[in-house]
């Protein structure tokens, strides 16, 4: 199979994100979920998260509690004398909201936007560091 | 879904030329492409691409999110346009994995345009992960508008 030769498969399809129950969006602009990665290391979790068109200060990202919301605005591009024949990715903003498992140190949090990627590094707090619970013997 | 996945890679017929049946044509290409890509499916065409069409001109634009140029090798045959790449992933060591979603390895990626182009007057620039390359049609090729002289 092509497949496997590929290694993972690259998908295109965008996720669209369904209308809110909170009610319609002021803006009819399409608004798309973004494709994200997420890992874990002793310290910190990484997210990284594509929303491309989107330049970095496009880019909000807010922490409430624990509940971490990444919104991307598409930079306006002109297509004077220019009319679109053929589509296959829509444009149109990002957003997408996760909630965190763990207590994040918000003062030491980074985030970078590259190349239409957000990269963001959310340290663990002190107190959410794994700690090892020795099981006493009976 | 999207709505453009009924559009596959060599499908695209920029000046259809009028026929009564083209509906019904379209239904029956549609469900004999529709029978015969379902593996083309679960691979994907990498990366999705739009075109744009202007006086004499064509922009294609892909979505390459985290590559730049030198990531993406571009090349022109006749009226085929290629993309070629590789993204990587960009683990850590000893990384848990909450979530994989974007896709790494090879692509490569062949769009016919509507028109044979100059190969000598390609540009190419990436914006936020976004690939944009215009392409011109070779002065030769231009219509020609032709004038009636009242006679």
């Amino acid at each position: 199979m092509a497949n496997e030769q590929q290694g993972t498969q690259l998908q295109t399809a965008k996720g669209q994100l369904p209308a809110s129950a909170d009610g319609e969006r002021t803006s009819t602009r399409q608004v798309f979920i973004p494709v994200t990665d997420i890992y874990e290391t002793a310290d910190r979790i990484v997210v990284l998260a594509e929303m491309p068109g989107v330049p970095p200060d496009g880019v909000d990202i807010t922490l409430e509690r624990r509940v971490l919301t990444i919104r991307g605005r598409l930079a306006t591009r002109e297509h004077g004398g220019y009319r679109q024949i053929y589509s296959e990715y829509g444009e149109g903003d990002y957003e997408r909201v996760f909630t965190l498992s763990e207590d994040i140190d918000r003062d030491r949090i980074e985030a970078s936007h590259k190349n239409g990627v957000l990269h963001l590094i959310l340290p663990k707090a002190e107190s959410a560091k794994t700690r090892k619970i020795e099981l006493k013997a009976a | 879904m999207w709505p453009s996945q009924e559009f596959r890679r060599w499908a695209f017929d920029p000046f259809p030329a009028f026929d009564p049946l083209t509906g019904f044509r379209r239904m029956q290409r549609e469900m004999s492409r529709a029978l015969s890509e379902l593996p083309a499916i679960a691979t994907g065409n990498f990366p999705p691409v739009n075109l744009w069409l202007g006086e004499n001109s064509i922009v294609v634009t892909a979505e390459l999110p985290g590559l730049t140029t030198d990531d993406v090798d571009i090349t022109l045959n006749q009226d085929a346009l290629t993309l070629r790449g590789e993204r990587h992933p960009s683990a850590e060591e000893n990384a848990g994995w909450h979530r994989r979603e974007r896709s790494y390895g090879r692509f490569s990626r062949a769009v016919r345009l509507p028109f044979r182009v100059d190969p000598d007057r390609v540009q190419a620039r990436f914006t936020d992960g976004i690939l944009e390359i215009e392409l011109v049609r070779p002065d030769a090729d231009r219509p020609k508008k032709i004038t009636v002289h009242a006679g």
